[in-house]
């Protein structure tokens, strides 16, 4: 495949009976698993029911694999699949005749179509039970189902909205794999859209967190992986500490500081702890906690959801 | 992606042309509507008319038929004559049926997708909201088609056949209103059962609901007309509309004439009542509804 963006996001906005939802949004997205965080209400959904084209962007554009959602959205839909986050289904069939009828809403002709949903019904590990309605599936199976349905006609581009909602710890384990499953085999980008921080960081290779309407940060995950970079984390009590803080980033120290008088480091070449140390008693600073931490995905999303988006991120 | 392979894999075969693809709306909804022996014994008891006309045109020119029947053929022809009356009639009947066809298909076409979020799975892929309600419509329209204007062509061909081609030219307008009044009653009363299939959820409401479209609207129009002494009543009945523009296209007079108001008006109602189901369909299918 070649290194085009997946998703590319124009000033993307998009307003819903009058109130602005998404608010310009521009990123350019190319991971094979993109992750879609963020708290409820922070447009996650918004944004893939805008890319599917259910909604029509007030402003800006996007494009998926270089296709504009306002011009080509036909041979969008053509690329994609998409697994709902609420219970979807068409009532009144058996699992495989409800792929099927997918897939030949895709496009494939009846008897491929009723292959591949034979296949797909297996490859999600619904084989023993395609013969029986869906309405008669557990959760977890209408989940798995929903999935098949989404992979019927091989798209290029799958949207999983929530995907292990409401699903049982072993189903979880089990919907995490098939998603693994289907980013190792490389043929297909996933976006992996869910509140949950574990989700994400099993499968996404990059995440874009969504904080009210706006990109409160963009994460490469597979980058911040591969560097392995470590910090420090520091707890200091009385004394200068604004001072301190000074003298610190005077030493070329990449740092960060917030409320709970807690503070986040990462030590250039050539500096050293004794040197911390040292600053810290000329200013009568006590340094009550020393850590070294790696960065988490739960300390990059919490430490999105504090700050205040300023304007229109970009990534 | 092999049933022994486990694996996924894409798709990279042909695909059907677009266009087409509304079409398989239809053949899933058949096999669920013909599945219902109640269904299928409804459609073998409506086409017992058209049977019966095909035995009458067929008696009016075997007079050795008539005679082994002892019927004259004169005391036929000024019973039951084959012309434009004969036509509508049959047509007049076969579209009740339509309507007890929508009553029964109709509410399980929109709602049930409704019901278990289904648009969205249909719609985020290459098919549009126009398709999809081209497809339900489609259901309708196949049965509907199969109870008025195709053996109401079928009598008027093979009366023309036994006639000769003078007949054939001399009641050219039968063929054309039988196929125009067809498609016309068609085309009501499959948007209008489509949009109360879209707006709602409970088969038995839906059907009500259809029931007082078609009836109690004009019970009402015709209680309108009566208080006011006028016709505009029958702006609101889409039945009695219908009724005027059937008589209008054959070219006979109402069976009864209180119920006569100008074809415009008749011409107006119709398309307003489609216009006005389409907003219905248009507001409701959709992947997912905004909340304002």
């Amino acid at each position: 495949m070649s290194n085009q963006p997946v998703i590319e996001l124009q000033g993307l906005e998009v307003k819903l009976g009058g109130r602005p939802i998404l608010n310009g949004l521009n990123a350019s997205l190319s991971g094979r698993c993109i992750g879609l965080l963020g708290p409820n209400g922070a447009g996650k959904t918004t944004l893939l029911h805008t890319l599917l084209g259910f909604y029509e962007p007030s402003g800006g554009t996007a494009r998926i694999f270089g296709k504009d959602i306002k011009t080509e959205a036909r041979e969008i839909r053509g690329l994609m699949g998409y697994m709902p986050e609420s219970d979807a289904f068409i009532a009144g069939m058996t699992g495989v005749r409800f792929v099927r009828l997918m897939g030949e809403v895709s496009g494939l002709p009846s008897e491929r179509a009723l292959e591949r949903a034979h296949e797909s019904m297996f490859y999600v590990g619904l084989g023993e039970a395609r013969y029986r309605k869906v309405e008669t599936y557990s959760l977890g199976m209408k989940q798995l189902a929903k999935l098949a349905q989404a992979l019927v006609h091989g798209p290029r581009l799958l949207f999983l909205d929530e995907p292990t909602n409401g699903l049982d710890p072993a189903a979880r384990e089990r919907m995490l794999r098939l998603v693994q499953d289907i980013r190792d085999t490389g043929e297909v980008h996933v976006i992996l859209s869910s509140h949950l921080l574990r989700d994400v960081e099993e499968c996404c290779d990059e995440v874009l967190v969504l904080k009210n309407g706006n990109i409160a940060t963009y994460c490469n995950l597979e980058e911040e992986r591969r560097a392995n970079r470590k910090f420090l984390e520091l707890e200091t009590r009385g004394g200068d500490e604004a001072s301190f803080a000074a003298a610190v980033e005077a030493l070329g120290v990449e740092m960060a500081m917030d409320a709970k008088q807690k503070i986040k480091l990462v030590l250039p070449e050539g500096v050293e702890v004794r040197d911390l140390y040292r600053l810290a008693a000329e200013r009568q600073v006590q340094i009550r906690r020393l850590d070294y931490k790696k960065d988490s995905l739960q300390d990059i999303f919490l430490k999105a959801m504090e700050t205040e988006v300023a304007g229109h991120g970009r990534v | 992606m092999a049933v022994y392979e486990r694996n996924y894999g894409r798709y990279q075969g042909e695909l059907t042309p677009s266009w087409s693809r509304f079409m398989i709306l239809p053949r899933y909804a058949f096999k669920d509507v013909f599945d219902s022996k109640g269904f299928l014994i409804f459609l073998v008891l409506s086409c017992v008319l058209p049977f019966a006309g095909l035995i009458l045109i067929y008696l009016h020119h075997n007079l050795a038929a008539l005679k082994f029947m002892n019927l004259p053929l004169e005391q036929l022809q000024q019973a039951l004559p084959i012309n434009a009356t004969f036509f509508r009639r049959g047509l007049d009947i076969q579209s009740w049926l339509c309507f007890l066809l929508a009553l029964s298909v109709g509410p399980s076409l929109v709602a049930p997708d409704l019901r278990n979020n289904g648009l969205p799975l249909y719609l985020s892929r290459p098919f549009s909201r126009t398709e999809y309600v081209l497809g339900k419509m489609m259901v309708l329209i196949a049965l509907m088609s199969f109870l008025t204007w195709i053996p109401g062509l079928l009598l008027f061909f093979f009366q023309a056949y036994l006639e000769g081609a003078g007949w054939l030219a001399a009641n050219l307008r039968i063929g054309v209103a039988l196929f125009v009044a067809s498609w016309t009653w068609i085309l009501v009363v499959s948007l209008v059962a489509l949009a109360i299939s879209a707006w709602v959820k409970w088969k038995p409401v839906a059907r009500v609901s259809l029931l007082i479209v078609f009836f109690v609207l004009t019970g009402f129009a015709r209680a309108l007309n009566e208080a006011l002494d006028t016709w505009w009543g029958y702006l609101f009945s889409l039945s009695t509309a219908m009724d005027n523009v059937r008589a209008f296209l054959f070219g006979t007079a109402l069976d009864d004439s209180h119920m006569a108001q100008p074809v415009w008006s008749a011409w107006l109602t119709l398309a307003v009542g489609c216009a006005l189901s389409l907003w219905l369909l248009s507001r409701r299918i959709r992947a997912y509804e905004v909340v304002r």
